[in-house]
């Protein structure tokens, strides 16, 4: 209860400092790029079997029901509405929260963050903006990739009992896909890449002293933002409900 | 106007030559004492050691005076101004002043030696042109010996060269004061002695005044003008090495055992 406390005041003090000049551009871009290509191969790989795996379990009940010919816009509405925005957040988690959380955590206990404060350089700028930012910029980006790419690992699934053209396929994937469905899983990625971001920022910067302290922040980066992802991702749920966007 | 009168107070304070003073200072974690009613001066271009234990708190004293922990109470005159009523910005000027040596050296390891060095000049970047940010770079490495290293990575190096190049980050801006935390702990003998010989010839270079803390004599006895021991929190005793080492007191005479 405390922690949820103190991140708020951290995520705060993230929307202080983050509108004030002067701004570090040239780290942000770099952290976009180390954060967004560091985690696509494997976003990439779980995406594509996730989509495949998908496709090949489903069928069978779709065709006790009748209705195999409704498989890929089933998937699709799966996949874009949820797996593909959760799994993707989980395994950014994983990789990016966990690696923001030691290397800012091995900079605390060095003394590094404190040697960039008496060297002029705002360290939460430089360090928890930028990282932040990117983050949250990033994981729609990433999502959208996935999702891409686990369609079209379900058309491989689709093609492995029958023969179905890309074309025809794809067709009937966003013929099924309002933009009620993609809307809210688009908009809801921001909120896991910002929680993941914030959190691995967080941990990292009020690391334990000691070895153990960073890979106490990594371990903990991963399982918060985590626990954070489910929860915001119920929240999310609950209001498109009541907005009646679907 | 009023920055005028600040300039010319600063102006005064120098010329009278504490570039550095503590006053009853105070610190405490919890229930642990650290400093304890410490004070001390540091004149315009003097070398002055701190002397203590491990774990006296010399590292939590200068930590006190760059602004990294902010003490319980008592002031701390940098250049004539008290840096706890500073708010940052005014903080920031000053340190742009003021290098500190971090005991653990604090190198940026995911940077290379020369990203190391030119970290600190951004606090210059609207005025600097990446001419002269190599030119002071390549100065500072050529100070410490270490031209060769500009391209690798801290993780590359040795511990007598990580000193070194963590020597020449903070000496890049030329600060008037150098604060170094145990300069010569975690290095052997030799390469301790000529970490201070460097320090020597760099302050002359530069004129500038020195704090260094430490524990090792061989340090002590080549660098210090003047030592200030802290014990229990405060100014045990002050004088040169050659007095201090006639002394009997106890206390004074562990260190020269
Ligand atoms: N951030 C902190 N929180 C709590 N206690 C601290 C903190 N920093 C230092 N201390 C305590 O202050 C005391 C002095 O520590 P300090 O690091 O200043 O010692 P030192 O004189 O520099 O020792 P050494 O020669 O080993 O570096 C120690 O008892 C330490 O436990
Ligand atoms: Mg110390």
């Amino acid at each position: 209860m405390q922690e949820t406390g103190d991140v708020s005041v951290f995520a705060i003090r993230f929307f202080k400092e983050a509108f004030k000049p002067r701004y570090e551009i040239s780290e942000f871009i770099r952290q976009c790029f180390v954060i967004g290509y560091k985690s696509l191969p494997l976003i990439g790989l779980t995406g594509f079997i996730m989509g495949l795996v998908l496709t090949m379990q489903l069928r069978p009940s779709l065709i006790e029901y009748g209705v195999e010919s409704q498989l890929p816009a089933m998937v699709g509405i799966a996949i874009v509405r949820e797996i593909g925005p959760v799994i993707t957040a989980l395994i950014f988690a994983g990789k990016i929260g966990s690696s923001i959380g030691a290397e800012l955590g091995s900079m605390k206990v060095t003394e590094q963050i404190d040697a960039m404060e008496v060297s002029g350089t705002n360290p939460f700028k430089y360090l928890v903006v930028t990282r932040v930012l990117a983050a949250t910029l990033m994981l729609p980006v990433l999502v959208m990739l996935g999702d891409a790419i686990s369609l079209f690992g379900s058309y491989l699934g689709v093609n492995i009992r029958g023969v179905t053209s890309f074309h025809l396929f794809y067709t009937q994937v966003f013929d099924n896909l309002a933009f009620g469905d993609v809307l809210p899983a688009f908009i809801k990625s921001f909120f896991f890449g910002f929680a993941v971001g914030i959190i691995g920022c967080y941990k990292g910067y009020y690391s334990a002293k000691g070895t153990e302290g960073v890979g106490q922040s990594a371990n903990s980066a991963v399982v918060v933002s985590s626990i954070v992802i489910f929860v915001i991702d119920l929240v999310v749920v609950q209001i498109t409900d009541l907005l009646n966007l679907n | 106007m009023k920055e005028q009168v600040l300039i010319q107070a600063e102006k005064k304070k120098e010329s009278s030559g504490d570039v550095l003073v503590v006053k009853h200072l105070y610190k405490s974690f919890g229930s642990n004492k650290v400093l304890n009613d410490f004070n001390l001066t540091l004149v315009n271009g003097e070398n002055l050691v701190v002397l203590g234990k491990s774990g006296s708190g010399k590292s939590v004293l200068i930590k006190c005076i760059i602004g990294l922990l902010m003490p319980d109470s008592g002031v701390i005159e940098l250049f004539g101004r008290n840096i706890t009523d500073l708010d940052h910005e005014e903080l920031d000027k000053v340190r742009a002043k003021v290098g500190f040596l971090f005991q653990s050296n604090a190198l940026y390891d995911s940077m290379t030696v020369r990203q190391n060095l030119e970290f600190p000049l951004r606090r210059h970047w609207m005025h600097v042109t990446q001419q002269e940010v190599d030119n002071l770079v390549q100065e500072a490495l050529e100070d410490v010996g270490l031209a060769h290293t500009i391209n690798m990575m801290p993780a590359e190096l040795s511990g007598g060269m990580r000193k070194r190049i963590a020597l020449a980050r903070t000496l890049i801006l030329k600060p008037e004061i150098i604060l170094y935390d145990e300069p010569t702990t975690g290095l052997d003998p030799v390469t301790g002695k000529e970490i201070i010989e460097l320090i020597m010839t760099i302050q002359k270079k530069y004129r500038s005044s020195s704090l260094i803390i430490s524990h090792d004599m061989t340090c002590v006895r080549l660098a210090a003008d003047r030592i200030v021991v802290l014990i229990n929190g405060r100014c045990y005793a002050e004088g040169a090495y050659d007095e201090l080492k006639r002394s009997v007191d106890p206390g004074i005479k562990q260190f020269f055992e």
